[in-house]
């Protein structure tokens, strides 16, 4: 029985990925995703903008109050060597390659042109096996039309492969018009993967301060029913390789998603909550499902159940809402 | 061989070499030496090695007493040992000094020479310091620049090996320790040439061993001591020759030459100047000057004072001399003449004899880092010219008491035409001066000219003015003053043409680069009138551009550095245009190309768009301008303030005489308020609709510019338009009493503070709070109509008010206002309480350090009266001495409490029975007890004044102590963890009613955030680069341990209701208290806006404990300790890490950094245990 996959032109034992956590920025909890059985590993997001932020912050707090005052003309050390974000993630990327034989999926998250191209081929020559690009853009204005969006994401896509010879996945969020064709331009960009959704943390307002709370929480395996469903739709209108994520945590889950069409089904959640070892049970799992409904490989049911392998297509569509609301009533 | 220029200052240049020629440096942080130490200390942190291959020993010690004992103990265990300091610290060195002189110890001390604190102190330079360690037995070695510090620091290191005298190395501090010179770099292996291995063996050898076991350090009696001591004698007598050796030696290695006594001038000469010090360069740059104009002048540079080896002096000297001026850095009230002055009368009269000497005067130039010019020196040779030359005289300072002081010509420039002279006027915050200190480095080190460079800064932590004075050309610079003729000028802020004069010193055609907000058409006729007279006159050529556009455009913000030396390389022609473009990008790439590619590129961006950007001004040919310049202070002012204050405010203090000031250092209280430097570019402005009246804003508020009054509505008929005023909230207060919240705009500093601590939001829209920020400007006017309004209005009747809650303390009129102390200060806040709380009897001793600075640093200073002329009285001792100075004037004034009680007791009979038992019995222990004793007192004084006898005069002359006073000694964590916590303790033990405010910053704030024993485990400081290793100390625990002493620790940001009834209890109890508070400190790395949301976070992470321990709570049985915080609530690591001090180790040494806040997660934990345990035991086990 083969829970073997391809992704990004890699060849997987299984398809369990653990995605950008903090699970990565640890050896040792890296290894442990590995031994648990982690067939690639995505790092924890390079963020653009808070390493920017985060550079200029440093900068601008070493030399605060300096040049001003006779007797503190400086208040710090001179750190002639500070690491800057860039250099640690780099640091980290040659350390976990040093370590763990599964490939090493880097994560770049941003959302302006600038600087990523740089990042891109220090991440390569850092020896990262793939790079993820996890574009956050949260379009605000009005006067901002879809398609100049989407073009944001192009124009950034294919200035990173322009200039970079690794597999690239481009990691986008679900609110977008026209996805299927969307897809299709990133395909056609260069990408080597798709995956879908970016799980965006959405603010809360803490009604005693007044204030606007960033807010966190763990998915649930609800959360797999919007990348289940754009999985089966793009899933035969694209070669690329098609990532799964967002509240995957069960056996059940996996199976669904690969049977819609994803070669990678990516987690997070479940294992900064139940730990790396989560994902040998899971594996455990798989086996024991295919081997009671006698599939042999994983590769077998892949795709089964998209859009163009089932019998109701429309299921997958508009009707689906219908169906549900209808059962819903009729419940209640 | 050639060797590397570098572009360093002094201190650099000495700690170079030291660093590469010792084993250990014991040190301790006082300006200007500190940065010697920080080299040693950084270098040795990133493993820089000596020229034995060994990376030497830095350790930070308690105090320079503490310094001088272990170097004195590395010393003779045989480490080559080195310490840097000045002025006190070298003081507190003495003791150990004469021991390690005694012992023939070879070492060489390096010294910033600076002024000794008499009638002030002053951080400046003079040789007050090192003249006072004349009788040591230290050899004494000046260096007059900064070339010349490297290489004597050298050729003291090795001398004293040769002659085991121990040397001290000393250069001006400021003038030499921090001027910026191009210089020759010695080489390891110079220094391996000069330097003797063999020496170093027999210094070892002579080291304490258990091998080879001797005794030192004995005590000896009559019968031997004498001539013990008499032993050392040919050791002094061949070191001048040792050292004359060194230099030859370092002269065949090296190639540059020195001698003890060096000459320089006519051959013939009859006129001579004797100086040492930066001062020599001055008088060579004066005498090359004055002999090209055929005069027969010379000097005669010193550079080894001591041992003072006559016949080289004399033997230096052109025989053709027959008159000498010698000029001293010192003043030695009292003798008969000043040291050097004495050593020179001297060797004349016992080598050359009364009757063949030349005629020698004495006098005293340069104290404090006064200017020493060439005009002075002319003016010394001049007054020399004269058949009997005054001596003893003074030179550089009008002395219109004693009239000692010589005559000069003020205005006499003798500069190389073709030098370029700069001038740079710009703001500490806007990094004019690391622009500058970049652009000597890239003219420096891309050419061959010489460069030079020396900055002046503000006597304010806020709002600062720095004015930088760059010389670059192609001749050796030889002018260790202030440039008095520029043929450049750049204003980087525009507001300083309104209250600096940028003029003073431009020469005609000289060229102008001004930073304006306005475009090129507008800025004309934004010019003042002065400005605008002065550039058609002078025929400026002058160069704009609005700076800060284009680093707003470019991403730079607020910092217009890169732009304004863009400019300035653009137009000055110092460098080839492109030349200077690539260089500074070299230099950008060089300075942030570890900080991050985008602020490399968005340097790069700036200095393209300031080209862009940077316009040459058409000049009208007429003055047209309606803009004229302010009076420097009010016409309200005080005649001092007017006549002196106001003087120095505008940069003219050099020009008050000497009768402009008190004889013994006593200077008026409240004078901030007379400054008036709208440094805010917006103020807070309240809206009354919204506001609470719970008066957060104001207590918190450092620079007490919010305030609140409670007053009666029938005084408003004569309000200006725009007052604001609402209905008094509380029912204790009467009807027809309105509230009003004012800010002084004019002395807000807007750090926003007031604006984090507002509790309340406009409901309709939640961006909008009780008070908003908007720019000062448009304000400026009705706000300052308003705010002398609301000063006119009475202050609430202290007995109306609780004392011991935020609302009602902060109707307490501020009797501390207006400081300099740092935007955003986290101190301030608690001293202007107690000031509110207690200023009317307040009593205070202040250690030196940032409080010192901002409440006694003149022009202006804070502590301030009431409208009954009372109010504190202030004074600054020493650093180490604080609790033992305060614990004094509690001496003092209980003292006289008793004795006025006792004559009160022989005298009740004249007074009156009654009044006397009243005076007696009163009871003080609230504010209307205070008030009617004070009422008795005056009673009683008006009695006295009638009666003739002596016990009634002694009475009345004490009178005043029998109302309660307060005495409280202040002072930062460095004085009270370390260099005073001896003292400190003394006090705890000795029971006495003071009243203790340590303002916790954890890390020497004022001398630029060196680690104390205070700062906590994993913080980054200077001397602790690798993050501090070891626990913060628990000072509250040691005194607590005493159980009679009353102990807060209280942060304001955390707790404000703690914080007020810490103040009110730790006054109240009759016996030594102490309040340590949390203070947020720009030493931290952090926004300062938000400085008390950090206050908090340390409270919640369990880092800082709230907690009260007062001893009178045995009395009913209660444990005196209280917790007054919760238990940790959040991650250690989510406080830290918005602090830089904390964050930046992230970023050097990741791996180091887990490991520390690991452990001090535990550390944490462990003293949060601690205390609660000591909470929950009995009353009686707390005894």
């Amino acid at each position: 029985m083969s829970l073997k996959t391809k992704y990004l032109g890699f060849d997987l034992e299984n398809p369990l990925v653990p995605s950008a956590s903090p699970l990565s920025r640890d050896i040792d909890s890296a290894k442990q995703l590995e031994d648990a059985g982690a067939p690639a590993l995505v790092m924890y997001s390079l963020f653009e903008e808070e390493i920017y932020h985060e550079d200029a912050e440093l900068d601008h707090y070493l030399s605060h109050g300096s040049e001003s005052f006779s007797e503190s003309l400086s208040y710090f050390p001179d750190h002639h060597e500070l690491i800057s974000g860039p250099d640690e993630y780099l640091e980290q990327i040659r350390r976990l390659k040093e370590n763990l034989d599964i490939p090493i999926i880097a994560s770049l998250n941003g959302v302006s042109l600038g600087g990523w191209t740089e990042k891109a081929k220090l991440i390569e020559k850092a020896g990262a096996d793939a790079l993820e690009l996890n574009v956050y853009y949260l379009p605000t204005e009005a006067k901002q039309s879809g398609t100049e969006v989407k073009n944001i994401y192009i124009d950034i896509l294919k200035t990173v492969k322009e200039n970079i010879s690794i597999p690239v996945a481009m990691k986008i969020g679900y609110a977008f018009s026209a996805l299927p064709s969307f897809s299709q331009r990133i395909e056609e960009a260069g990408a080597n993967a798709l995956v879908l959704f970016n799980r965006f943390y959405q603010p809360d307002i803490n009604l005693e301060k007044l204030e606007v709370e960033p807010s966190l929480s763990l998915s649930d395996s609800d959360e797999i029913r919007l990348p289940l469903r754009w999985i089966a739709v793009l899933r035969k209108q694209l070669q690329l390789s098609l990532g799964a994520t967002s509240g995957v945590h069960t056996a059940q889950d996996v199976l669904k998603l690969t049977m819609a069409g994803a070669d990678v089904t990516f987690m997070t959640s479940v294992l900064l909550k139940h730990g790396p070892k989560h994902i040998t049970k899971l594996k455990q799992e798989l086996h024991q499902w295919m081997e009671e409904h006698e599939y042999e490989s994983l590769d077998q049911m892949r795709g089964c159940m998209s859009m163009e392998n089932v019998n109701d297509p429309g299921a997958f569509m508009r009707a689906n809402y219908i169906k549900t609301l209808k059962e819903y009533q009729h419940n209640i | 061989m050639k060797r590397k220029q570098v572009t360093i200052d002094g201190n650099e240049a000495a700690a170079y070499v030291a660093h590469k020629t010792n084993e250990v440096c014991a040190i301790y942080p006082i300006t200007p030496s500190s940065n010697m130490g920080e080299w040693a200390d950084e270098w040795s942190a990133l493993g820089i090695k000596n020229i034995w291959g060994t990376v030497p020993h830095v350790i930070e010690m308690q105090s320079e007493g503490g310094a001088a004992g272990a170097v004195h103990g590395a010393l003779q265990t045989g480490a080559l040992t080195s310490t840097f300091t000045a002025s006190q610290g070298l003081l507190l060195m003495i003791p150990n000094m004469f021991k390690i002189a005694g012992e023939l110890t070879s070492t060489v001390f390096h010294v910033s020479a600076r002024t000794i604190a008499t009638h002030a102190l002053s951080i400046f330079g003079d040789h007050s310091d090192v003249m006072a360690v004349r009788s040591t037995g230290f050899a004494l070695l000046a260096a007059g620049n900064v070339q010349e510090v490297m290489d004597m620091a050298l050729i003291a290191q090795a001398s004293t090996l040769k002659a085991r005298i121990p040397f001290i190395h000393f250069f001006e501090g400021f003038r030499i320790s921090h001027e910026v010179q191009k210089i020759e770099q010695l080489s390891e292996d110079d220094m391996r040439a000069l330097i003797n291995d063999d020496l170093i063996i027999e210094h070892r050898k002579r080291g304490l061993n258990p091998n080879n076991p001797v005794l030192r350090g004995t005590a000896q009696n009559p019968d031997v001591f004498f001539q013990a001591r008499e032993i050392v004698n040919p050791f002094y007598e061949a070191t001048p020759q040792i050292v004359q050796e060194t230099m030859d030696e370092f002269a065949k290695i090296v190639g540059r030459k020195y001698k003890l006594f060096e000459y320089e001038g006519a051959k013939d000469a009859e006129r001579v100047i004797v100086i040492m010090g930066s001062g020599a360069d001055t008088v060579h740059e004066t005498v090359d000057y004055l002999t090209g104009k055929g005069e027969k002048v010379g000097i005669l540079k010193v550079h080894l004072y001591r041992p003072f080896s006559m016949k080289h002096f004399i033997d230096e000297l052109p025989k053709t001399v027959n008159k000498i001026a010698v000029l001293d850095r010192t003043k030695e009230p009292g003798s008969t003449g000043e040291p050097l002055y004495l050593d020179v009368m001297n060797a004349f009269l016992e080598l050359v004899g009364a009757d063949k000497m030349p005629k020698i005067v004495g006098g005293r130039y340069g104290l404090s880092s006064k200017e020493f010019t060439p005009g002075m020196v002319k003016g010394v040779f001049d007054s020399l010219k004269k058949d009997k030359p005054l001596n003893h005289f003074t030179i550089g300072i009008n002395d219109d008491v004693s009239k000692k002081s010589l005559e000069y010509d003020k205005d006499l420039s003798i500069h190389k035409e073709n030098m370029f002279r700069g001038m740079f006027y710009g703001l500490g915050a806007d990094g004019t001066v690391g622009a500058n200190k970049n652009s000597i480095k890239i003219i420096g080190e891309t050419t061959d000219f010489y460069a030079q460079g020396y900055f002046v800064y503000d006597s304010k932590k806020s709002g600062s003015m720095t004015v930088s004075h760059l010389r670059f050309g192609e001749d050796p610079i030889r002018s260790p003053y202030l440039i008095n003729r520029a043929n450049f000028v750049a204003c980087h802020q525009f507001e300083f043409l309104e209250t600096q004069d940028v003029f003073r010193h431009i020469e005609p055609k000289g060229t102008f680069l001004l930073n304006a907000p306005y475009s090129t058409e507008q800025i004309w006729d934004k010019l003042p009138l002065k400005i605008q007279e002065q550039i058609i006159e002078k025929e400026l050529k002058v160069y704009v551009i609005d700076a800060l556009k284009v680093a707003k455009q470019t991403g730079m913000g607020v910092r217009i550095n890169t732009i304004m030396q863009t400019c300035f390389f653009a137009i000055s022609g110092v460098l080839p245009k492109d030349e200077a473009i690539k260089s500074i990008k070299q230099y950008i790439k060089k300075t942030y190309g570890k900080k991050g590619e985008e602020i490399v590129a968005k340097n790069y961006k700036a200095v393209d768009e300031s080209l862009a950007n940077l316009h040459r001004l058409e000049i009208p040919s007429k003055a047209t301008s309606e803009i004229m310049e302010h009076p420097v202070v009010p016409e309200a002012a005080p005649d001092f303030v007017k006549d002196v204050t106001a003087k120095i405010i505008s940069g003219y203090g050099d020009d008050l005489p000497v009768s402009s000031f008190s004889v013994d250092g006593t200077w008026p209280t409240g004078t901030t308020q007379w400054e008036k430097r709208n440094i805010a570019s917006e103020i807070p402005v309240w809206d009354p609709n919204i506001c609470i009246q719970c008066n957060k804003c104001a207590f918190v508020c450092p620079h007490g510019v919010i305030r609140p009054k409670v007053y009666y509505n029938d005084l408003l008929t004569k309000a200006p338009d725009t007052f604001k005023s609402t209905k008094v909230k509380g029912r204790e207060w009467e009807d027809g009493e309105v509230y009003t919240l004012q800010v002084a705009p004019e002395d807000c500093t807007g750090c926003g503070m007031c604006i984090e601590a507002c509790p309340v939001k406009d409901k309709t829209d939640t961006k909008r709070k009780a008070i908003n920020m908007e720019p000062q400007l448009p304000l400026r006017k009705s706000e300052k109509e308003n705010w002398d309004f609301f000063l006119s209005l009475p202050e609430v009747k202290r007995d109306r008010i609780k004392h011991d809650n935020v609302k009602g303390s902060q109707l307490l009129q501020p009797l501390f206002e207006f400081s300099g102390a740092c935007t955003g200060c986290g101190e301030t806040p608690y001293v202007k309480l107690a000031s509110q709380m207690f200023g009317d009897r307040m009593i205070i001793a202040n250690a030196t350090g940032c409080s010192s600075i901002y409440g006694g640093n003149l022009p202006t200073t804070p502590w301030t009266k009431n409208s009954d002329g009372r109010g504190p009285t202030w004074s600054n001792s020493l650093f180490e001495d604080n609790a033992e100075f305060g614990l004094g004037f509690r001496l003092t004034i209980d003292k006289h409490m008793e004795n006025a009680k006792e004559l009160l007791i022989i005298l009740k009979q004249k007074i009156g029975s009654e009044l006397v038992n009243e005076i007696l019995n009163a009871d003080q222990s609230n504010e209307k007890g205070i008030f009617e004793q004070r009422e008795r007192i005056e009673k009683l004084n008006k009695t006295l004044s009638g009666f003739v006898s002596s016990e009634a005069k002694q009475l009345l002359s004490i009178s005043d102590n029998l109302v309660k006073k307060s005495v409280w000694i202040m002072g930062g964590d460095g004085w009270a963890y370390d260099i005073g916590y001896g003292g400190l303790d003394h006090v705890f033990a000795s029971g006495r009613n003071v009243n203790i405010l340590v303002l916790d910053t954890e890390v020497y704030s004022n001398t630029g955030g060196q680690s104390s024993k205070s700062t906590p485990l994993g913080a980054v400081a200077k001397f602790a680069a690798a993050g501090k290793p070891t626990g913060k100390k628990d000072l509250g625990m040691m005194a607590m341990n005493y159980g009679n002493v009353y102990v807060a620790q209280i942060a304001m940001g955390a707790s404000d209701v703690q914080t007020a009834k810490a103040f009110q209890e730790a006054e109240s109890y009759n016996g030594p208290s102490m309040i340590i508070a949390y203070s947020h400190c720009i030493a931290h790395g952090i926004n300062m806006q938000y400085g008390l949301d950090q206050q908090k976070a340390a409270v919640e992470s369990g880092h800082w404990i709230l907690y009260r321990y007062d001893p009178r709570r045995r009395d009913s049985d209660k444990n005196p300790l209280q917790i007054d915080s919760k238990a940790p609530s959040i991650p250690l690591a989510d406080y830290i890490y918005k602090e830089t001090r904390y964050k930046m180790l992230t970023k050097s040494m990741p791996e180091r950094a887990k490991k520390l806040l690991h452990e001090a997660e535990e550390f944490v934990k462990q003293r949060w245990n601690k205390y609660q345990e000591m909470a929950k035991t009995s009353a009686q086990s707390q005894a």
